[in-house]
């Protein structure tokens, strides 16, 4: 049931369904990528942007197909360069919500360079990358993200390529909104997405997801059900670095060097454990933390850091506003007759 | 008119002689200041009233070491009392600034000519960087021209001296003392020059007072030496009534994308990456924020160009400029415009290749690379201004194709139109083309790929239109519903609409006009920035009464709809292009007519002479 407004299709309240394209989903079956549809779906009524000021745009890979699942505006562009096409339709258009779907090849490998410039520049827009540490849609070659000696059909003796670090790209590029999530951990990505979504400026999430036919349970030694709470640490801004299913273990740092401890031995206690600021002003210790793997480590999710600057598409609109009335709103006739001219007569 | 009289009034001493036509080309280091004399030379001459062509001439380097071959820049203007079309083909005033300066340029000085070298950069230094054994001031090596060797630098030192400016500041008025003493020989006031310099200086009173005594002292050196007992007098040319302004291809492109935006009124975005020469554009559009203009300088040229789609994407004009190495790049990204169909055009600003090749001289060689450089059945609409001024109009046309057909359109410009100067009527705003563009609204039925029945254009579809979201994309499309679709015939068919839809646009364009009788004996083919030398060629074996006649194609994909039958009418036709070919290999691929070549890929544009030489020679055949 729908009504009209001003033009505007004003339903009463706008469902997860309502997000849902009419086109079929094209994922292998079990593919992580179907959660993290989903979830974004779901997080869509709560914003309250009508559907036809939204939109997805990609680039090439299975999470690029993304946008074909939304009913909002969605463009699937080619390779790497979904960052670009964002960026013109941004600054074109700043009242509309821009939405990057990309993955590890996709974002940190072929289109790495616009990644970067993308956060650095801090356009209001929101980029979520499905990082599943594998080529998957050209059939299982190693990734950026791919772990050091993986084995993979293009790497038969193993890779021996340092992976990148995705939220590291991240803060260097002084991206305003970093955080980490997982796709089969629902909860924890719906609340991740909503942030980003209410987030002003470039917010860019990395989400773990699983390729269940190239490089199946690629996270499970630290992210599946039985181990996650030991093996990984939720991050809370103001509150404590506390892991693990008795809620006793915890970060500490010793200088730069954090340290795995638990709480009541060895004379630690709660205080001496590292509080998340994400906030902080210099995003060292955000950084710190996207250094943490397991198993030295348990893997920090959630947000790492969260920063307060101007957008460019704010900006680009304000010089506009400060050209205009300083000199005088442009028109045919100033243009063609600018400078200096003379007068020939008959 | 800004032009006062003051210093015209000083004038009537010498002897006066008239003429109609005057090539200068002022030469010297490329830290000397070569192309701000020539430009403030050519301003001046423009608001005077006589017609001109320019040729900057300028090393890639910023600044090559001092007092080398490598490092001279060059400035060439022509200008008359009646209508010229190109810079000349050979000097018959030569400025050196230096030995280097003299070795580069002396071959192209007319026999007679008058050449005016600073005598002292001739240092012992200076010759032996430029390859001279001897120095050509004093060893009678030029006596077929009329040698004016003058002091320049310790002139200028003197005459700058009151100002407390020493050193290097000082020696770099220099350009200026030549600048007055050439703005004597041919009449010019020193006014607007004089001008330029406060307001260029304004924050800098010393400067500017030294750069204006250098001007003056150039003048008056010139008035008062016994040297120079002539003045040279061309008469204002007789362009037809109006108000003019001189405009470089580039301020003329810039400026006629912003007229595309203002007449649509949608808003002009463009996409660029540094390049020469095509940087301009991006800073004269940069300057015009208090207009429907936004700019973005993007990571790279892959970025630029994606911006433009996604602006386009938005209902924004989207525009990408960049040179030959950058379109190669802009490639993927042009082939996914054409697939989504949205109106982003891509002007090229070519310049020699393959690759880096020589950034800042002018060639012809990318316009295979604009009809055919991509991967897949990808036809994109193609046109190139043949003039500075003409640029400003098919800039405009450019988007007029590409919003009507919602398809990318190459404009094609290159280094000699992008940085020559000539005269250019302001048009009245009411003469402009007039197109509309109309964003779709239209909820019924709507299908992102459902087309027009006579452009074959699909409906734009902007973001933020309540009701038709939808989603496009680089994988082929379905036939109307626009929906990914790998069945084979809905591929044929598609690729064949695409095609088809850049094939229309012929009946949009006008018919080639030709430049003479419509048969004969040869037909020259040009297109793009060859128009002037061609055209002049026509004109003056016209005169001698051959069977001449020429073409010149602004529409290059497609082309027009009368080229064939035109061809046909002469017995030979001669293709003239910077380039080994490629419009030649079109013109006999597509019409079977077998067609020779003129090609020059120097870095330089035709002198008409080559011209007239080569159809000459098929006349002889």
């Amino acid at each position: 049931m729908s009504t009209q407004a001003g033009g505007v299709d004003l339903k009463p309240k706008l469902t997860r369904a309502d997000f849902a394209s009419d086109q079929t989903v094209r994922w292998c079956p079990g593919c992580g990528d179907y959660s993290i549809l989903a979830q974004t779906q779901k997080i869509m009524p709560a914003l309250g942007i009508p559907r036809h000021n939204i939109v997805f745009v990609s680039g090439i890979g299975c999470s690029s197909r993304f946008p074909y699942y939304m009913n909002t505006y969605g463009f699937h562009s080619i390779h790497g360069r979904a960052p670009t096409l964002a960026t013109g339709l941004k600054i074109a258009r700043p009242e509309l919500s821009v939405w990057v779907v990309t993955g590890d090849g996709d974002g940190l490998s072929i289109g790495g360079n616009h990644l970067i410039h993308a956060m650095r520049r801090n356009l209001d827009i929101k980029i979520l990358l499905f990082n599943n540490r594998i080529y998957g849609l050209t059939k299982g070659q190693y990734s950026p993200t791919s772990e050091y000696g993986k084995k993979t059909k293009s790497s038969p003796f193993g890779t021996a390529e340092q992976p990148i670090n995705p939220l590291g790209v991240a803060i260097a590029s002084e991206c305003t909104f970093v955080a980490r999530s997982l796709d089969s951990d629902t909860q924890h990505l719906s609340a991740v997405l909503e942030r980003a979504a209410r987030h002003k400026g470039t917010a860019f999430i990395e989400i773990y997801q699983n390729c269940n036919i190239f490089n199946d349970a690629a996270f499970d030694a630290f992210a599946s059900r039985d181990v996650r709470s030991d093996r990984t640490v939720t991050l809370e801004h103001g509150r404590p670095l506390i892991f693990g299913k008795d809620r006793n273990k915890g970060i500490r740092l010793d200088g730069l060097e954090p340290q795995v401890i638990t709480i009541g031995q060895d004379g630690v206690a709660e205080k001496d454990i590292l509080v998340h600021d994400e906030t902080a002003k210099e995003p060292t210790l955000a950084y710190l933390l996207t250094r943490l793997n397991y198993p030295e480590y348990p893997v920090p999710m959630g947000v790492f850091y969260s920063a307060d600057r101007p957008c460019l598409d704010e900006a680009l609109d304000q010089q506009a506003i400060q050209a205009t009335a300083k000199l005088g709103a442009g028109s045919l006739d100033r243009l063609l007759n600018a400078g200096d001219t003379w007068t020939v007569t008959e | 008119m800004r032009v006062s009289t003051r210093t015209e009034v000083a004038l009537p001493k010498r002897v006066v002689q008239e003429l109609d036509e005057v090539v200068i080309r002022f030469a010297g280091d490329s830290g000397d200041g070569m192309q701000l004399t020539g430009t403030q030379f050519a301003d001046t001459t423009a608001l005077v009233g006589n017609d001109l062509a320019t040729l900057p001439d300028f090393p890639a380097e910023i600044r090559a070491p001092a007092g080398t071959l490598a490092g001279v820049s060059g400035y060439q203007i022509n200008f008359s009392s009646h209508d010229i079309r190109t810079p000349g083909d050979q000097p018959i005033v030569l400025v050196a600034m230096n030995p280097a300066a003299l070795k580069a340029n002396i071959s192209d000085l007319e026999e007679g000519g008058i050449l005016i070298c600073d005598g002292d950069a001739f240092t012992d230094g200076n010759l032996s960087k430029a390859g001279f054994k001897s120095n050509p001031l004093k060893d009678q090596s030029l006596n077929r021209f009329r040698l004016f060797d003058i002091p320049l630098t310790s002139l200028t030192l003197k005459a700058v001296a009151e100002t407390g400016l020493g050193g290097r500041h000082a020696t770099r008025c220099k350009n200026f003392f030549a600048l007055g003493l050439v703005f004597w020989m041919y009449e010019r006031p020193v006014d607007y020059t004089r001008d330029w310099i406060e307001k260029k200086f304004k924050s800098n009173e010393q400067m500017a007072k030294a750069n204006t005594l250098a001007l003056l002292a150039g003048y008056n050196y010139a008035d008062t030496t016994e040297a120079f007992t002539t003045h040279y007098r061309v008469r204002k040319a007789h362009l037809p009534p109006g108000t003019y302004r001189s405009l470089t291809g580039n301020e003329a492109t810039a400026m006629g994308f912003i007229t595309a935006g203002l007449l649509t009124g949608r808003p002009l975005f463009y996409g660029s990456y540094p390049i020469t020469p095509a940087s301009d554009i991006l800073h004269e559009l940069a300057r015009h924020k208090n207009y429907p203009v936004k700019t973005f300088q993007a990571e790279d040229e892959i970025s630029a160009i994606g911006a433009a789609i996604g602006a386009a994407y938005g209902g924004s004009l989207g525009l990408t400029g960049t040179s030959g190495p950058g379109v190669a790049l802009k490639s993927e990204a042009i082939g996914l415009a054409v697939m989504a169909e949205l109106p982003v055009v891509i002007a090229n600003i070519q310049r020699g290749g393959p690759s880096t090749g020589l950034p800042t001289k002018t060639e012809q060689a990318d316009l295979l690379q604009a009809i055919l450089g991509r991967n897949g059945e990808c036809p994109v609409a193609v046109l190139s201004p043949a003039t500075p001024a003409e640029c400003f109009d098919m800039a405009i046309e450019a988007f007029r194709i590409a919003t009507k057909y919602m398809t990318p359109v190459f404009y094609m410009s290159d280094g000699y139109l992008a940085n020559g100067a000539e005269p250019w009527k302001i048009p009245r705003p009411a003469d402009l083309p007039k197109f509309e563009v109309n964003l779709w609204t239209d909820r019924t039925d709507f299908m992102p790929y459902r087309r027009d029945p006579v452009t074959l254009a699909r409906p734009w579809a902007v973001p933020g239109t309540p009701g038709l979201e939808h989603r496009i994309g680089g994988l082929e499309k379905e036939d109307v519903t626009g929906n990914v679709s790998y069945d084979p015939l809905n591929h044929e068919k598609m690729v064949r609409l695409r095609a088809e839809k850049i094939a229309r646009i012929a009946d949009d364009i006008p018919p080639v006009e030709v430049c003479g009788k419509d048969a004969g004996r040869v037909l020259v083919v040009g297109w793009g920035s060859t128009y002037g030398a061609i055209t002049s060629a026509i004109e003056v074996l016209q005169r001698r009464g051959a069977p001449v006649s020429s073409i010149h194609l602004r529409y290059l994909n497609p082309f027009p709809k009368n080229l064939g039958d035109v061809l046909k009418r002469f017995e030979k036709v001669l293709v003239a292009e910077l380039n080994l070919g490629q419009l030649g290999m079109l013109l006999r691929a597509r019409y079977l007519v077998d067609a020779v070549g003129l090609n020059k890929v120097q870095g330089k544009p035709f002198k008409v002479s080559e011209i007239v030489k080569a159809v000459e020679g098929l006349l002889g055949e």
